[in-house]
């Protein structure tokens, strides 16, 4: 976009119709020095207000850091393998490894926290994806406008919607729903073969791994959904009617046209609605049943890092030694590392398709 | 290739019905859950409703909302004002103000980077960070100041891209024309360029203060909880709405359940309202746009 700046040198700081105004009367008022400064204000302002979101990126990923240190140095690697969260007892001996203090017995491994993290993501992301480009097509495609902005709107209210609702929703009604009547049938016909064996039960009460991911699908259709229909609507007409005069059905214009049109767009899409996914912490505690374990079938409780980071704070308070709280850190900065790499690598996607695969929705 | 033209045409017929299905059955599966968790949220609330729940005090589990209630129009209210200035601010400085690279590329490439990493940031984690930063390393304490400011730190990037979004729909002649007339960068954009954004900024900042009036996860690290609104800024725990959803839900007594149903049909009510309004504002000024 064009940016003015750098002509107005030989102009007049003011306008005239500014000095005509009696606020500009006296010479050295406040109000006249703003308005002779308003170029300078407009542009400090300005430039402290756009380097704010870097130095909040900065600040959080430096706290995580120096925080989690401690908990860095004697969890070790085994901090990503293992599978053992144990906080120790707060009324034994503190012990010290390699300097630094913490209670006796206390042995962490984040393994069931961050496969679960990515479990519950994966769910959501491949029920939401196939749903929300199916429903964007229903709106922009088959749909009389009347029909399709207030649908499209209730559809921009599900992304703004508390998640704290949507979990009440999930661990109140639909999650019981599911363990009575839809998750019984599925898992009583799952023949005992690797893979599906998973499925098999016991279903348990709703809480738990599919229960959560079937709830952040919903969170993240709206999200996909509401932008890839804009993406379809910022694909020219003509290519789309001339593959129509060509005899391509509907479906096939969908596929070798429409859909290749807007390909970085909806990876960007899906990208927003997975670190959604990922990082979604209130609703993921409500349904999952928060247990720190890898999850034995696809209907049992598990957790989230994000999740283990709310339920943990009360109980890492307890711990004297402050290194309860440090690997409370460190769970957030692998969890902040993952949501960066995914994000900056949507980005990086984005471009590249961008440059290789013709128009691209969002420039 | 002509000997069998009818099974190849019902191949596509099959594939061409079988798409439509699954569009409508795809926009079904999404509209359906909205219905059922708004109906979800009344039906639970309104059979013991009573509207005294919006001026009673709270008292531990039983009582009423009022200071929940007013807590979160405050935190909206101070996120409003925080991250709305800095957030306008910075789409201004993205979309009119940051100058072109010299090989021409544009300007701002890191820090809109930030902001779009900041934006997909979980917010857990800013909480825990405004909970080990503001609440115990500067020693404020669970209370509104630390809330106001990790709360502005999730929506300002929100706020910034619609800004910036807004701001580049502004026609170039606009700013042309205004700098033809001889006025200022500063001039015009007060009173040309921001004004026809201004519907567009304002939907933008709408929809930050839905996303701060449902939040939760990073409220409880940083806000604590109580029932009453405290008179400071710091060092004392500060009442929202979402609070007594999360944990009322599963309270044994059931004065206690219908106070988190309550809270959740104020909620719902109170975003529906800030989202309805700022459609409400799209759908106005694009119907004024072709004048």
């Amino acid at each position: 976009m064009t940016v003015i700046g750098g002509t107005t040198g030989d102009l007049p700081a003011t306008p005239p119709s500014a000095k005509a105004t009696p606020r500009a009367a006296p010479a050295r008022g406040v109000a006249n020095f703003l308005l002779n400064h308003e170029e300078g204000i407009w542009r400090w302002s300005a430039r402290v207000a756009v380097v704010l979101p870097l130095a909040a990126l900065v600040f959080t990923l430096t706290v995580l850091a120096v925080k989690a240190w401690p908990a860095i140095v004697v969890n070790g690697w085994s901090f990503l393998t293992g599978s053992t969260w144990n906080v120790g007892s707060s009324y034994g001996t503190t012990v010290y490894t390699h300097g630094i203090a913490h209670p006796m017995g206390s042995s962490y491994g984040a393994w069931p926290l961050i496969l679960g993290t990515i479990q519950t993501s994966t769910i959501a992301v491949v029920l939401a994806l196939p749903i929300s480009i199916g429903a964007a097509f229903a709106l922009t495609e088959r749909m009389p406008s009347w029909l399709s902005r207030p649908l499209g709107f209730a559809i921009e209210l599900l992304a703004g919607f508390p998640s704290v609702i949507i979990g009440l929703w999930g661990i109140l009604t639909f999650g019981p729903l599911l363990a009575k009547h839809v998750y019984p049938p599925i898992a009583d016909n799952m023949p005992d073969v690797p893979v599906l064996r998973y499925f098999r039960p016991p279903v348990g009460h709703g809480e738990g791994l599919l229960t959560a991911g079937i709830v952040l699908a919903l969170m993240i259709v709206p999200i996909i959904t509401a932008t890839t229909r804009d993406l379809f609507g910022q694909v020219p007409p003509l290519p789309k009617e001339g593959a129509e005069a060509l005899g391509m059905t509907d479906w096939e214009v969908a596929r070798k046209v429409t859909l290749r049109w807007v390909r970085s767009g909806i990876i960007g899409a899906t990208v927003l609605g997975l670190g959604r996914a990922l990082g979604e912490t209130i609703a993921v505690f409500m349904i999952t049943g928060s247990i720190i374990r890898v999850a034995p079938n696809i209907y049992s409780p598990m957790s989230t890092i994000a999740a283990t980071i709310l339920g943990q704070l009360d109980g890492a308070q307890t711990d004297g030694t402050g290194f309860a709280v440090a690997t409370l850190a460190e769970l957030g900065l692998v969890l902040a590392v993952i949501s960066v790499v995914v994000n900056l690598g949507a980005r990086s996607i984005v471009k590249r398709s961008g440059r290789l695969g013709g128009p691209v929705g969002r420039a | 290739m002509a000997a069998t033209p009818r099974p190849r045409m019902s191949r596509r017929r099959i594939a061409e019905l079988s798409f439509r299905g699954a569009t409508y059955i795809a926009l079904i599966l999404v509209l359906v859950p909205m219905g059922w968790i708004l109906l979800g949220v009344i039906v639970r609330a309104v059979p013991h409703w009573h509207w005294s729940v919006l001026w009673t005090a709270g008292t531990g589990t039983a009582g009423g909302l009022r200071g929940e209630i007013a807590g979160t129009l405050i935190l909206m209210a101070g996120v409003f004002v925080i991250a709305g200035t800095i957030g306008v601010f910075a789409g201004i400085h993205l979309s009119e103000l940051a100058r072109p690279h010299k090989s021409g590329k544009e300007s701002g490439g890191y820090l809109r980077a930030a902001s779009d990493v900041l934006s997909g940031f979980p917010s857990i984690v800013l909480g825990y960070v405004g909970y080990v930063a503001l609440v115990v390393g500067l020693h404020w304490g669970f209370s509104l100041l630390p809330a106001l400011v990790i709360l502005s730190i999730m929506v300002i990037p929100y706020i910034a891209k619609s800004t910036e979004s807004a701001l580049r729909q502004v026609p170039t002649g606009y700013r042309e024309g205004a700098e033809a007339l001889g006025m200022s960068i500063g001039y015009s954009l007060r009173k040309v360029v921001l004004k026809s954004a201004l519907p567009g900024i304002v939907t933008g900042l709408l929809l930050a203060l839905a996303i701060a009036c449902g939040e939760t996860a990073p409220l409880i690290y940083t806000a604590g909880f109580s029932t009453r609104v405290p008179l400071s800024l710091t060092h004392a725990q500060f009442p929202y709405l979402t609070y007594p959803v999360f944990t009322f839900y599963n309270q044994p007594n059931a004065q206690a359940r219908y106070l988190a149903f309550d809270a959740a049909l104020i909620l719902a009510v109170m975003v529906l309202v800030l989202l309805v309004a700022s459609r409400l504002i799209v759908y106005r000024t694009q119907r004024n746009a072709d004048r």
